[in-house]
């Protein structure tokens, strides 16, 4: 099985502290470390189980720029057969829709039968993988947290949704799937195995090796634009104990009392 | 030993039986040799070692180690019984060899023994043999009805090995006992022809001698022939079924403990002959098949004599972990001898993870060498958890939740993920800063650098520890300061979980660091940094504990203490892992708690050089094992039953692990714990050049001060 | 002119979910005068009932029934939707499970511009809808524009809008199955797998002692269970303290978990990541317990208290106990 991950390099929330920078109305980016998106990763190790189960390889792909590409390389260190970076200026400011144009622009040029990203990366706007399907006409399932692949042409999947209960369906192929972390356990992937592919040649395909319909990408063919980055101020808070840890847990008991807390 | 008369009835008695003898002593011989050879076999195919330096040296291992049994008496019991045995053996080689040789021909001769020399040695290996004898019967004796904890199978492992060892045992007493019937026999003969006989009274063969009284010169011919065939199939069967068990030790011993490691604390390097340059050649790094063991290690599968003081030492076993550092090796000597046969085909390299190790085994150990410390063969562990480690590492099998705090020490330089900028945030502590400034180094900045480290760095209550450090560096005029946001964790648990690749990383960037601030000595106050700076940095300054530091001062009086506070509190000190064992020192920190006065110190059973392990520090720290117990809270448990409730230890880690545990078992209040640090900074008394205490008073800064059940000193 | 404004409304055993009103509320932001079209899909006598119940709250329900769109499936509402939905309009949908699910694609077929997760909207300006949406989890939030010339679809989290008062109207049940035709998708479902009952139901309590990261260790998770077993009340946890393997999963508060409507929840060290937060409904009483005094669970706790919860837990326990102990006598 030919498999097909997108992935995206983001500012690793757990190694950094989000704090804006007043004058570029920006996140502060200075000191951030970047690696691949959580969910991403999962997809990625999610895509080395199946081939390893039905051979085949895996592709990584990511839009971006050439600092992008250590993500490629991390995830080829996982296993991956192939890394590949789409990128042009003219990408640059691209909104979710012109993300998922030039992934789609790139898979109409192969073949895969499943295409795999994360469910949401950053921004938390969980929307490359859905409209990455409805470009291609792909089948879609999101917050996929099981795959069992049923035959060359159809696989089982099961859907994350409320109260920890799994939606089970059938999916054909080609699809595409958003992948929910936790599906897995991701291999660890060393500093020795990142040092192997450190000097590996990244292929990079731009807008024209695409063809991309230029209307779409760019700042200019975005839809929808970031305005500004802003911490609100707090609106209506806690009623903030302040007292001893004594005094504390005497007006807690007292609250909660009232509220019918207490047997 | 036979009187030249003597010899000749001796002979008569036996001559019938040369030629049989002759048979035997060539098919045991041979047989053994083959053995020996199919034995070697995998040790051709395995990794090579470095074991041939400093010959002086390990001569020295061999006279204190092998000869002098030098750890033996660590269990009294058992360990007199070995020297006992040991002794004896040794005493009976040359014995053992002349009653061989007299099976061959008439002609030959006892050893060139003049008579009295000769008289005596028969004298003493009577006595040698007997005693022998007597330590088999205690020996099986304590299997069969004393069994020793440390001699259980647990179930996981298979069944017991008592049978086995209660048969090799009985073996040994029947060769003793077949030599003591022949000397008999040969004795009774003497008697009988006339002569008197020289056995040693009371011994073994003296008492068979004197059961022989009554027999007549026929039977005693007979039972002279019988002993001696006994004997020789005897000697040859032992000869040749110790390669198969754990009796193998009597011969690989003395080479196993020639080739014993000298450097201990050090880690072998990932292939010996490979320089860190090189290393990206290595296809494989780790140890993934049985091949992939150093001839060394192998060896020490060999020699393992199931003794078991190992995991009765092992803190891991202690807890309920899936190790037993003692099964680590009988696993791999079973593997060893099920894939290299007597006959077939030899080796085929499975993956030893997942069918004769497990996961959960390999890193439940925390490096504390407990292990190493207890055994007599000085078998080695460490390195091959590590290189066992190395192996899963490169296959990207690595638990969940070791991967993050390991990607943050790639990122950032810590496990935690906290930004490097912050590293240095603990000098900036409000009241702290007031009475001490802490420089961060650039270049030529101070003669000595506080390496700080990341625990010590970043962890709230941890930090207490960095200030009481920097508060007493400063007392004591050091020149000091820190690396700042230039330090990066030392990896001493990077390397020690099997990352080698991170660990160089984060060693270049700190040696880097080191060499750019121009310092001529290091001090830390964590012992797991201590030993990273002294075994597994090349090239950078001399570096020392604090403790040794403190101890010099207190020996040049260049510190003096008020008196301990609390007259109630009883100190015990707990010895860190990677201060005392690994690096002996044990004297410098009892040193200092013992110079402050009205200090009541009592020690813990298991100090020193058996301190039982806090938990383990570094990345052991993220790891979650399978336990039925904390470490930590056994540990606690022995320092009240010591009759302490002041715990004082010398490592950050080991202070995360005993105030955790202090909680867990229920103590809080009853039990606290302190730094070493903390302490000093609490009790020294300072210049008056330096006082920036406000009429009198000074604070104690703890981590926590709840915990705090000694008083706060004010002055 | 301001587009006509859709909201897609899932169901469950008859009735409508509380995003409709939440819904309806957003779309009242976006612009005030527009009344909504409530969109419903599915089939059978309790549809029906879920369709009646909205035209107390829109002003039309457009009802799509099929017997195929029974369970909703995205793949085949998806379908459903751009057989009846106009073009160049504003559809509003949920940011669930279902909503992530179908909101994507449908933009895409609809040739409309796509934002997520918002929380907050700020009307149409000119041709650009403003809204606020967050990012790196929850802890910056960022003013969009996003260009209404073709239309947008727009997911709106649940919980952010407060359904307003009673705004009771006499909608029209309009029933477009008819146009709907036959419906089929490469995606087939199959069924649903319950989760685990565990041996504690937390949907059933009153009280809940809720545990997250904050309790560093499984060996504590005991501190909140004695504090639960004084107050009657039961343990329930965040996400983490699953993955963490602490609690088993039916312990767990959220989206992907249970949701609860207790009277009191004490959320012991829990951030308040608002997959969490999504998890509790019916406005209980909070108590927040957090080492960290810029936790995000500090802005909807009804009480606030900056501690550490492995220690105050344990005295709170005690408190209690000698209080239980007074009155026992």
């Amino acid at each position: 099985m030919e498999i097909l991950v997108c992935a995206r390099r983001v500012p690793d929330t757990s190694e950094n502290e989000i704090t804006l920078n007043s004058t570029t109305n920006d996140i502060e980016r200075e000191e951030l470390v970047y690696s691949v998106n959580e969910s991403d990763n999962y997809a990625v190790e999610e895509a080395l189980q199946i081939v390893d189960r039905t051979g085949g390889s895996v592709t990584v792909v990511t839009v971006g720029s050439e600092e992008d590409e250590e993500i490629l390389r991390r995830e080829m260190a996982m296993g991956a057969s192939h890394g590949i970076l789409l990128s042009d200026p003219a990408f640059t400011g691209s909104d979710g829709r012109g993300i998922a144009s030039i992934l789609k622009a790139f898979v109409a040029q192969g073949h895969y039968d499943l295409i795999l990203t994360g469910v949401q990366a950053d921004d938390g706007a969980a929307q490359v993988g859905g409209m990455l399907a409805a470009m291609l006409d792909y089948p879609f399932a999101s917050l996929v947290n099981s795959i069992e692949v049923l035959d060359g042409k159809t696989l089982k999947v099961s859907r994350e949704i409320e109260g920890g209960n799994k939606e089970i369906s059938e999916i054909d192929l080609p699809c595409v799937l958003s992948i929910q972390t936790g599906i897995n356990e991701p291999r660890y992937v060393g500093m020795r195995g990142i040092r192997a592919v450190a000097s590996l040649t990244i292929p990079t395909y731009g807008a024209s090796d695409l063809g991309v319909d230029a209307s779409v990408v760019g700042k200019a063919g975005a839809r929808v634009q970031r305005v500004d980055y802003y911490v609100p101020a707090l609106g209506k808070t806690a009623e903030m104990l302040s007292g001893s840890r004594e005094e504390n847990i005497d007006r807690l008991v007292e609250l909660v009392a009232a509220k019918g807390g207490l047997q | 030993m036979e009187s030249g008369q003597t010899v000749s009835q001796m002979s008569s008695w036996l001559e019938s039986g040369y030629g049989v003898f002759l048979v035997i002593h060539f098919a045991g011989l041979a047989c053994f040799g083959y053995i020996v050879w199919r034995r070697l076999v995998p040790l051709l195919r395995a990794q090579s070692d470095s074991r041939f330096d400093h010959p002086l040296a390990r001569l020295g291992n061999v006279v204190r180690y092998w000869f002098g049994q030098w750890k033996h008496p660590r269990y009294k019991t058992a360990g007199v019984l070995h020297i006992l045995i040991f002794i004896g053996f040794i005493l009976l080689v040359i014995r053992s060899f002349s009653t061989l040789l007299v099976g061959v021909s008439s002609n030959v001769l006892s050893p060139g023994f003049p008579g009295t020399a000769a008289h005596t040695y028969g004298v003493i290996t009577d006595y040698a043999a007997t005693i022998v004898f007597l330590c088999m019967l205690v020996a099986i004796t304590r299997r069969v009805i004393f069994r020793p904890a440390r001699y259980a199978v647990p179930a996981r492992y298979g069944k017991a090995h008592t049978a086995d060892a209660i048969f090799l045992l009985g073996l040994i007493a029947v060769l003793m006992a077949a030599d003591g019937l022949f000397s008999a026999a040969v004795a009774a003969g003497q008697v009988r022809a006339g002569f008197s006989q020289d056995l040693a009274a009371l011994s073994l063969p003296w008492l068979l001698q004197s059961a022989l009284a009554s027999v007549s010169v026929g039977t005693l011919g007979k039972v002279c022939f019988g002993a001696y065939l006994l004997h020789e199939i005897t000697f040859y069967f032992l000869l040749c079924y110790r390669p198969f068990g754990i009796q193998f030790h009597v011969e690989t011993s003395l080479f196993n403990v020639y080739f014993a490691k000298l450097d201990r604390g050090t880690l072998k390097p990932v292939r010996y002959g490979v320089s860190d340059e090189r290393l990206d050649q290595v296809k494989s790094f780790g140890v993934k098949t049985f091949e992939d063991f150093t001839w060394k290690h192998m060896l020490d599968f060999y020699s393992c004599a199931d003794c078991g003081r190992c995991s009765d030492n092992c803190p891991a076993n202690a807890v309920g972990r899936p190790l037993s550092p003692r099964f680590l090796s009988i696993k791999a000597r079973d593997y060893a001898f099920r894939h290299y046969p007597m006959f077939g085909k030899a080796g085929n390299g499975t993956p030893l993870m997942g069918s004769v190790y497990s996961e959960d085994e390999i890193w439940s150990c925390t490096t504390c060498g407990a292990c190493e410390q207890e055994c007599p063969l000085l078998v080695e562990y460490i390195d091959k958890v590590i290189d066992l480690r190395r192996g899963m590492i490169d296959d990207g099998n690595v638990p969940q939740s070791l991967q993050k705090p390991l990607k943050a020490l790639e990122s950032r330089g810590n496990p935690y993920g906290k930004l490097e900028k912050k590293r240095a945030d603990w000098t900036n502590a409000k009241d702290f800063q007031q009475t001490c400034k802490v420089r961060t180094l650039d270049k030529n900045g101070a003669s000595t650098l506080y390496f700080v480290d990341s625990i010590t760095s970043y962890d709230d209550r941890m930090q207490s520890i960095a200030r009481s450090t920097a508060r007493i560096l400063d007392n004591l005029h050091e020149n000091f300061g820190i690396l700042g946001s230039a330090e990066r964790d030392s990896g001493h648990e990077v390397r020690r979980f099997g990352e080698e690749t991170l660990f160089m990383d984060l060693r270049a960037r700190n040696v880097d660091a080191i060499m750019a601030s121009g310092v001529k000595k290091i001090v830390t106050a964590d012992p797991h940094a201590f030993n990273a700076l002294k075994r597994d940095y090349r090239d950078v300054p001399p570096v020392e504990h604090v403790s040794q530091l403190l101890a010099r001062a207190v020996d040049a009086g260049e510190i003096k203490f008020h008196p301990a506070g609390n007259a109630t509190d009883v100190y015990t000190y707990h010895d860190p892992c990677y201060l005392g064992r690994h690096n002996q020192i044990y004297d410098a920190p009892r040193q200092v708690l013992d110079a402050i006065p009205g200090l009541k110190r009592v020690e813990m059973q298991r100090s020193r050089d058996r301190s039982f392990c806090c938990g383990g520090g570094g990345l052991m720290l993220f790891y979650e094992p399978k336990e039925e117990q904390r470490m930590g809270v056994k540990r606690v448990q022995m320092a009240a039953e010591a009759g302490a409730n002041v715990i004082v230890t010398a490592c950050p880690f080991c202070m995360v692990n005993i105030e955790d545990a202090i909680k867990v078992a229920g103590l809080e209040g009853k039990m606290t714990a302190i730094d070493l640090t903390e302490l000093v900074d609490r009790q020294m008394i300072r210049p008056i050049s330096t006082a920036t205490a406000t009429s009198g008073t000074l604070e104690v800064e703890r981590g926590d001060s709840s915990l705090c059940t000694t008083s706060t000193r004010h002055f | 002119m301001t587009p006509r404004i859709f909201v897609y409304v899932g169901h469950k055993n008859g009735i409508a979910d509380d995003c409709a009103v939440e819904l309806l509320a957003a779309a009242k932001t976006i612009s005030p005068i527009t009344r909504p079209t409530a969109v419903v899909a599915g089939c059978g006598p309790e549809f029906d009932r879920v369709c009646e119940s909205l035209r107390s709250s829109y002003a039309e329900v457009w009802k799509l029934a099929h017997d195929n769109l029974a369970y909703p499936n995205a793949e085949l509402i998806r379908k459903a939707l751009l057989k009846v939905l106009p073009s160049n309009n504003i559809v509003l949908v949920p940011h669930d499970h279902f909503g992530i699910d179908l909101a994507p694609g449908l933009s895409i077929k609809l040739n409309a511009a796509f934002v997520s997760d918002v929380v907050q909207l700020e009307g149409v300006e000119g041709s650009a809808l403003n809204a606020v949406r967050q990012e790196f989890g929850g802890q910056v939030s960022t003013h969009v524009r996003c260009d209404l010339a073709s239309g947008a679809v727009v997911t709106v989290r649940p919980g952010a809008f407060k359904p307003a008062d009673n705004m009771l109207v006499s909608g029209s049940v309009i029933d477009k199955s008819g146009e709907l035709g036959t419906l089929t998708s490469a995606r087939r479902y199959l069924q649903t797998l319950v989760a685990e009952a565990g041996d504690v139901d937390i949907t059933k309590h009153n009280v809940l002692i809720s545990i997250g990261r904050g309790i560093q260790d499984k060996d504590n998770v005991g501190i909140a269970q004695e504090l639960a077993d004084v107050l009657g009340a039961a343990v329930s946890c965040s996400r983490p303290v699953v993955d963490a393997k602490w609690l088993e999963k039916s312990r767990q508060v959220g989206s992907s978990g249970k949701t609860v409507k207790p009277k009191v929840y004490l959320a012991c060290g829990i951030s308040g990541a608002f997959q969490h937060l999504a998890g509790i409904k019916g406005n209980p009483f909070i108590v927040a317990i957090n080492k960290n005094p810029k936790a995000p669970i500090f802005q909807v706790a009804d009480v606030g208290i900056v501690d550490d919860i492995l220690e105050f837990l344990p005295e709170l326990t005690n408190k209690i106990r000698e209080m239980q102990s007074v009155t026992a006598k």
